[in-house]
């Protein structure tokens, strides 16, 4: 029989790692394509000096933001969606989320941390009925679905993500809107201290914090408007804005708003974020359209990011209202798309 | 002694200008550059080659400085460096982002403003590049300095391009602009001397 007496120096069990929590480190940080050779790069490539070698040994005590599948029903017909998904492991680590930094493999990076858990959701304003949803009723209170969208971002590229979650009607509706109520202001969460964009110029590129964004009624009613709290079946994770936040797909990226803390209901259209810091730029509506360019750029078309690397051929056309015009053209009906942009 | 100091030096630039090209490229072929490998390479060619336009403006100031004569040596080289840099930063956008529709790729450079001054900044380092060899410079005579004089034009645009390129962050341009009129001030004498002789 063999009799071990582990050395004074020797680990005991208690102080080792759970291979769980070992694991699941792995993968986030696979899914991110940081093992291997990338890890050196990703830091190295950065303008920034954000990385260094006492990252090395800093990583192992990184806390990893925990996701949790949820449990919803199939959108009709979306096993004959005729496009390929973006890969899950790309939807979270290419993130526009200034609260968590500029760049777009900042937020995977800064807001593992982040916590979701106390939330509280305000819809309030012209209401009859104000509602507060906690952070168990955002998944207990509306039933869940999938819904396969398009994601174009107003910088050229795009996605395609198997969101999770719910119309945004449903949840007006349970605040009971009055007469008064035309348009929908929304507004991220404001938490400097946990969102380091929020209180680093530097990292949260000089624009104003909290986010706000809006929408006319009508577009908020339509089925398609989406609060969405989860992707690839499993809970939002911060970067991509858990615990809530909403999906317009026929609009550029930047009015899907996340982390969201409050709903107005108004009765004048509300200021919007990008719109603020650059009305040229960025207008209130921001309806996906081919036929009118960034001043920048054009947006006739676009790169889909899908699996490949850089000898991938991408370069789709950009479709009107990012192929939603079906559903929504008649939104905006005898309205100049130029003028509204 | 010299040329063995001189020698060593150009092999560290050689090294420190393809390494990181040949990490970059095999990670973005690879799938393993970032969600978005396209951009990558396109921030990254082009951040390069403004970076290396600066060391090329700091090699006279920095050897007169520390009167290092020797450094003056490694001018030229960096300068090719900044131009293939550059040179792959177009290259970089007609490939991989517009994805060869020349029509795109041209309507780009003329309507777009922040593409046309790139674009003027990449012509002069091409004209530069063209010109770098001893034959031409011999040639060229007095010529020759004024059409290098023109760098500093190129820096300057190039500086405008990526302070015009970025969406909201305005701080590391901000930081690039400031580093800029640092290395045109230390020349300021010269600029002088310029204006001076025209009037």
């Amino acid at each position: 029989m063999l009799i071990k007496i582990p050395k004074k120096s020797e680990l005991s069990e208690n102080q080792v790692t759970q291979e769980s929590v070992y694991l699941q480190r792995r993968q986030l940080l696979k899914g991110m394509g940081f093992i291997g050779a990338g890890t050196l790069l990703s830091s190295a490539l950065s303008s920034k000096a954000h990385g260094s070698v006492f990252d090395l040994f800093k990583e192992e005590e990184k806390p990893v933001f925990t996701r949790k599948a949820l449990s919803y029903s199939g959108q009709a017909g979306a096993e004959n969606f005729p496009e390929k998904l973006t890969p899950e492991g790309k939807v979270i680590s290419h993130n526009n989320f200034y609260e968590f930094g500029a760049q777009k493999h900042q937020p995977a990076e800064l807001a593992q941390g982040f916590k979701v858990n106390p939330w509280q959701l305000k819809i309030s304003g012209e209401v009859d009925k104000p509602v507060t949803l906690d952070y168990d009723r955002l998944f207990s209170t509306f039933a869940l679905e999938e819904r396969i969208y398009r994601l174009r971002c107003v910088e050229a590229w795009s996605m395609v993500i198997p969101w999770v979650g719910f119309p945004l009607a449903k949840l007006l509706k349970m605040a009971q809107p009055n007469s008064r109520a035309k348009y929908v202001a929304f507004e991220t969460l404001h938490d400097p201290e946990q969102m380091p964009g929020q209180s680093s110029r530097r990292l949260g590129g000089g624009i104003a914090y909290p986010y706000v964004e809006g929408l006319r009624i009508d577009e908020a009613m339509n089925p398609l408007t989406l609060m969405s709290v989860g992707l690839y079946g499993k809970t939002l994770p911060p970067q991509n804005g858990a615990p809530i936040r909403l999906v317009v797909p026929w609009k550029y990226g930047f009015k899907s708003i996340k982390s969201i803390v409050g709903i107005k209901l108004l009765e004048k259209e509300p200021p919007t974020t990008w719109n603020l810091l650059a009305p040229h730029e960025y207008g209130f509506y921001a309806n996906v359209n081919p036929g009118v360019a960034h001043p920048r750029w054009s947006q006739a078309s676009e790169r889909r990011i899908t699996t490949g690397g850089l000898l991938a051929r991408n370069r789709i056309e950009t479709l009107m209202f990012n192929g939603y015009g079906e559903e929504v053209a008649d939104l905006y009906k005898g309205m100049d798309l130029r003028k509204f942009y | 002694m010299l040329t063995t100091k001189v020698f060593w030096l150009k092999v560290l630039i050689h090294l420190g200008a393809l390494l990181p090209l040949v990490n970059l490229y095999y990670l973005a072929l690879s799938d393993q550059l970032t969600a978005d490998p396209v951009e990558a390479v396109i921030h990254f060619t082009g951040i390069g080659a403004l970076n290396l336009l600066l060391i090329t403006l700091l090699v006279s100031p920095l050897s007169k400085f520390s009167r290092q004569a020797f450094l003056m040596k490694t001018r030229r080289l960096l300068g090719l460096y900044a131009f293939a840099y550059a040179l792959l930063h177009l290259l970089n956008f007609l490939f991989f982002e517009v994805q060869f529709d020349l029509a795109l790729f041209v309507g780009e450079i003329v309507k777009r403003p922040y593409m046309t001054v790139g674009m003027a900044a990449f012509v002069i380092l091409l004209l530069l590049a063209l010109t770098s060899f001893d034959k031409v410079k011999r040639r060229m005579g007095k010529s020759w300095q004024k059409l290098h004089n023109y760098t500093y034009l190129a820096v300057v645009l190039a500086g405008i391009h990526f302070y015009w390129s970025v969406k909201s962050e305005i701080i590391e341009p901000g930081i690039y602009l400031v580093l800029m009129l640092a290395l045109l001030f230390l020349r300021r004498d010269k600029f002088r001397r310029w204006f001076k002789g025209k009037r």
